[in-house]
């Protein structure tokens, strides 16, 4: 039975890692771009609800949704400021600017906050389910949690695939100069991207400390990483491989912690990262594109 | 311009690389001439061996970014890596090889031969990929071993060596046991062997190397790459080779850094502080505000940001932020694609030029 409830408090992270996967593989996809920042969007997202539901007293679901048209405000501001200016540039400069801007936020809420590590209140209050005679205990967060990503798993496919800006993405995402030869506004369309993602993390952040209560500075940056692993073991740019990929990571993680070892845990997602580039760089769903000179 | 006269003695990298040697050596002899008057307070000579670790640092940092063009973030580990593989052999050598002039120098060789050895074993599998790949997982890389050389316990006894990722207890050593990674609290009792000639004597070795790499057969090699990988793929440069070359190296030099910091202090322990993500990006902060792939700018950065925030204590909160506006700015100054066109229309540069063509064709006329 332990292993089971092992199993399911992997899914449950998984869950998570795929929400945050989401935003590093749709800015992935689009704008050809590692946006190292999107973890620590997550950090200013759950800081955000913290400080309007314990500081403030306000009703959680307002303080996420308020948390949320900050975080899609502050992703476009990120994205105009600071990569748009270096659209064309080289990949490097463009991820050392991305590496930027993770570390102003992160000293940003350094300052603000400072070193002492806030314990973030769950903003869930629904009894757990116990199942086989209380032997499996599923919390209410980890049900909650996998519902709320599989719903944004389906609306964002639905968004990308059946609305006209997000076949406006699928296009600049497949060939961004033709894609503005047939009159897709790119700009447009990679700005919406990074206020999605942001959106998104924003919801990632508030389930993240929901489940894990610490919160600080560097809280989104452990979990933004593993997440691009997963969105990389899932395919990056595929929207089904963030969800699957996001789930495995979560599942291996929290296996390999409580069977091997706490400490190697983080050495074992990353050294799925490596094989799957060694093994199939383009993911489990990823697809094959052919490098023409 | 076949006119100009041949009076230049040197070629024009040669005349760079020993202004660089030359800058170092002036910098040495100033502080000598400082500490020879009296001057210097002591927390200006406990940043001397600092300043050399992080211009070594920035070297080796800046020959991964500048001349192979991937970027590394887990330069701390690398230098962790060194610093407790150089600490372990001189804290086990330290009652058998009494002369610090033969241990200290065996001790640079482990630490970088280590921390190279890891730069292969990161690097094979990543290198052969292009993209993003290699600041992630150098990234990983250099918060586990971190997080692990943390959590280790490691002593020897009669029987063997011990190991244990729980407390210094449960190794189950003898009673002649002797304690020598003890988890959190690191590794104690590393002969204080480095000072800041051993420093700059270093750094000018790291100089001497790098500035020849960069010049030879295979620096050509590895800059074509980061060039245009196709174009040089297809005229026969084996890209895993050359990079690994490139990066092993950078790794090594790094390894070297950690070999000094370790030995300039009696306790070593890995925190977030010296060998975290936050070690990482100050190094990449100094090759940045140095100029990417400019070697003698990475030294001078080093030692500015580092004399800085010492010098200036009101800024010492701000200095980590400060970094990061440093990133995002320079980043956007030197590489956005407007600017770039806007300075090679209206910049200084061009501005002398054309003035400098219009009174050669005056004078012409």
């Amino acid at each position: 039975m332990g292993f089971l409830n092992n199993f399911i408090n992997g899914i449950s992270l998984g869950s998570i890692y795929s929400v945050i996967a989401l935003g590093y593989t749709m800015v992935y996809g689009i704008a050809k771009m590692l946006n190292f920042a999107h973890g620590d969007v997550i950090m200013v997202g759950a800081y955000i609800v913290f400080v309007l539901t314990t500081g403030a007293g306000m009703n959680p679901y307002l303080a996420l949704l308020i948390s949320m048209v900050a975080c899609t405000l502050l992703g476009m501001t990120i994205e105009r400021f600071a990569y748009r200016p270096l659209r064309g540039a080289s990949p490097l400069a463009v991820l050392i600017t991305a590496i930027g801007v993770s570390y102003f936020l992160q000293n940003v809420a350094l300052l603000i906050f400072g070193t002492q590590v806030k314990s973030f209140k769950s903003i869930l209050e629904f009894p757990s389910i116990k199942l086989a005679g209380g032997k499996i205990i599923i919390s209410d967060e980890t049900i909650i949690t996998i519902v709320v990503s599989l719903i944004i798993m389906i609306g964002l496919t639905l968004f990308v695939n059946k609305t006209k800006p997000g076949r406006a993405m699928l296009a600049v995402s497949e060939d961004r100069g033709a894609a503005q030869l047939m009159g897709v506004n790119v700009n447009a369309t990679i700005a919406l991207t990074f206020a999605i993602g942001s959106g998104l993390a924003a919801v990632a952040g508030v389930l993240l400390c929901s489940t894990y209560p610490a919160l600080s500075s560097q809280t989104g940056a452990m979990p933004g990483i593993k997440a691009f692993v997963a969105a990389v073991l899932g395919g990056i740019g595929s929207i089904p491989g963030a969800l699957i990929g996001g789930l495995a990571i979560g599942v291996v993680e929290i296996l390999s912690k409580t069977y091997i070892s706490s400490q190697l845990a983080d050495a074992i997602v990353f050294a799925i990262l490596i094989i799957v580039l060694l093994v199939k760089p383009t993911g489990i769903l990823g697809k094959k594109y052919i490098e023409k000179v | 311009m076949s006119s100009k006269p041949k009076s230049k003695l040197l070629k024009k990298d040669t005349r760079s690389d020993l202004i660089t040697y030359a800058m170092v050596l002036v910098a040495f002899a100033v502080v000598e001439i400082i500490q020879a008057t009296g001057s210097m307070t002591s927390l200006m000579r406990g940043l001397l061996v600092p300043l050399c670790m992080y211009s070594i640092l920035a070297v080796s940092l800046n020959l991964v970014v500048g001349i192979l063009g991937d970027l590394s973030l887990g330069h701390a580990g690398f230098m962790c890596v060194g610093a407790y593989a150089s600490s372990i052999f001189s804290v086990c050598t330290r009652e058998t090889i009494e002369n610090p002039w033969i241990r200290f120098p065996i001790a640079l060789l482990i630490g970088g031969i280590c921390a190279a050895i890891f730069g292969i074993l990161i690097g094979i599998p990543v290198l052969r990929l292009k993209g993003d790949y290699l600041a992630i997982v150098t990234l990983a890389f250099g918060e586990i071993i971190k997080n692990i050389l943390c959590s280790i316990y490691v002593g020897y006894d009669s029987k063997g060596i011990h190991m244990s990722f729980e407390s210094e207890s449960s190794l189950g050593m003898e009673m002649d046991g002797k304690l020598i990674i003890n988890g959190p609290l690191g590794i104690n009792g590393t002969p204080t062997d480095s000072n800041f000639i051993v420093g700059i004597v270093l750094l000018l070795i790291t100089l001497f190397v790098v500035l020849n790499f960069i010049h030879s057969r295979a620096g050509r090699a590895v800059m074509s790459l980061r060039d245009n990988r196709i174009a040089a793929e297809s005229v026969g440069i084996n890209v895993t080779k050359y990079k690994l070359i490139a990066f092993s190296l950078s790794a090594f030099f790094a390894g070297i850094a950690g070999v000094l910091y370790s030995h300039n202090l009696n306790v070593l322990a890995a925190t977030s502080k010296n060998f975290g993500y936050n070690m990482s990006i100050m190094i990449l902060v100094f090759v940045v505000l140095g100029g990417i792939g400019n070697i003698r700018g990475s030294i001078i950065a080093a030692c500015v940001l580092t004399a800085l925030p010492e010098v200036l204590r009101d800024l010492k909160d701000y200095r980590m932020l400060m970094y990061a506006i440093v990133l995002i700015v320079m980043m956007i100054i030197t590489s956005s694609p407007k600017l770039v066109s806007f300075r090679e229309k209206y910049g200084l540069r061009q501005f002398i030029k054309t003035k400098m063509a219009n009174r050669w064709t005056k004078e012409v006329q």
